[in-house]
């Protein structure tokens, strides 16, 4: 049954996910593009629909997918699943708020959570730049260039200029993406 | 007394709404936003419990928003405050995605669009590289780290599953605190 598969999937993602955003995309990578529910493509564009709209990304994504396969029902099972580990933890944590902030466990447990979740998001970084770059195989064409100096222009700025704000940069590699697919048909032909 | 429950109910239903519509892009960016509605306006908290709901946060799964918002719901309202104040955060991306969702797919379909999306992606991998350097700043930087973060990018990379790798590195975490305590205990 999809809308309780769609629950349990997002509610294992709501739970496993620390260090907020950005960390979930392995284990989205690895449940839902796993299940065919999404291609690595559509997940990644995604992202920049994301970015572009207001909301957290784990909420976003949930309601994204849910839609997809089930329709509003669907959305609203995701959306469930993956805000319910929160919600509950937190109402524990809210309840033994003063032992919690003290205990050592918790705190030895993050020293360890928050360099995986570091590796995590490296390793889809490599898996989503696989995917970008080599859509088709390893072989340098016009679109391999494209993205890689849409990709430059975008690493420069944002390293450059601290407080670019993300929707501006989506915006413009959306006009580069659009002037390179154009260019090539005039002229590359 | 009734009326005066039900009117903190819809006033945090309302302002996490609010919060939940106004910011882009998730994460840190709703900070500045937390802290305007809950604190100038409302009082429900003060400026330093924003920096402790941070970090409880932090060391809890989910995103930030939904953490404030359950936390702060429950400090005010109990249960019920918080499952309105989540509620209201959750709201607006859960009608807006909804709505976009309906056209995505055709939308996608469109040749311009097409190739917005293809220089879209390239980009994307850029914000996601510079939150991964944010991430790196606000992580501890000694050897267990960096043993951790050189053994889970492997095992992520050899398709090792995520959930072993995430409790594999908490575990690895409370190891090393009990082991750094007998050490100090000798």
């Amino acid at each position: 049954m999809i809308f309780l598969e769609l629950f349990i999937t997002f509610f294992k993602i709501g739970l496993f996910t620390f260090g907020g955003g950005y960390a979930m995309i392995p284990l989205i990578q690895s449940e839902v593009l796993g299940k065919e529910w999404l291609l690595e493509n559509e997940l990644i564009n995604f992202i920049a629909v994301s970015e572009s709209t207001p909301g957290p990304f784990a909420i976003n994504i949930a309601t994204y997918v849910g839609s997809e396969l089930g329709g509003i029902l669907g959305s609203a099972c995701a959306t469930l699943g993956v805000v319910l580990p929160s919600f509950i933890i937190i109402l524990i944590v809210a309840k033994f708020y003063l032992k919690f902030k003290t205990n050592k466990y918790i705190a030895g447990a993050m020293t360890g959570l928050r360099p995986a979740a570091i590796a995590l998001i490296m390793s889809a970084v490599v898996s989503m730049a696989l995917a970008v770059f080599f859509p088709a195989g390893f072989v340098v064409n016009y679109e391999f260039i494209t993205s890689v100096i849409i990709f430059g222009i975008m690493l420069t700025l944002i390293l450059c200029i601290k407080k670019i704000h993300p929707i501006l940069l989506i915006c413009l590699s959306a006009v580069l993406g659009i002037a390179a697919g154009y260019a090539q048909q005039l002229f590359v032909r | 007394m009734k009326n005066n429950k039900l009117k903190l109910l819809w006033q945090l239903f309302s302002s996490f709404f609010k919060i939940g519509l106004f910011t882009f892009g998730g994460g840190m960016a709703m900070i500045p936003f937390i802290q305007k509605e809950t604190v100038e306006k409302h009082g429900w908290i003060e400026e330093k419990d924003i920096l402790e709901i941070l970090a409880i946060s932090e060391s809890t799964p989910g995103p930030i928003a939904v953490n404030t918002a359950t936390f702060i719901g429950y400090q005010k309202a109990g249960v019920l405050g918080s499952a309105a104040a989540t509620l209201g955060v959750v709201l607006p991306s859960f009608i807006i995605i909804l709505i976009i969702s309906t056209f995505l797919r055709q939308f996608q379909e469109i040749q311009a669009v097409q190739y917005a999306f293809a220089g879209i992606r390239a980009g994307v991998i850029a914000l996601v590289i510079k939150a991964l350097i944010k991430l790196y700043k606000s992580c501890p930087k000694n050897l267990i780290s960096y043993i951790i973060i050189g053994l889970a990018f492997i095992a992520a990379v050899l398709g090792v599953n995520v959930i072993i790798i995430i409790i594999c590195a908490g575990l690895i975490g409370i190891g090393t605190v009990l082991f750094a305590r007998k050490e100090g205990k000798k």
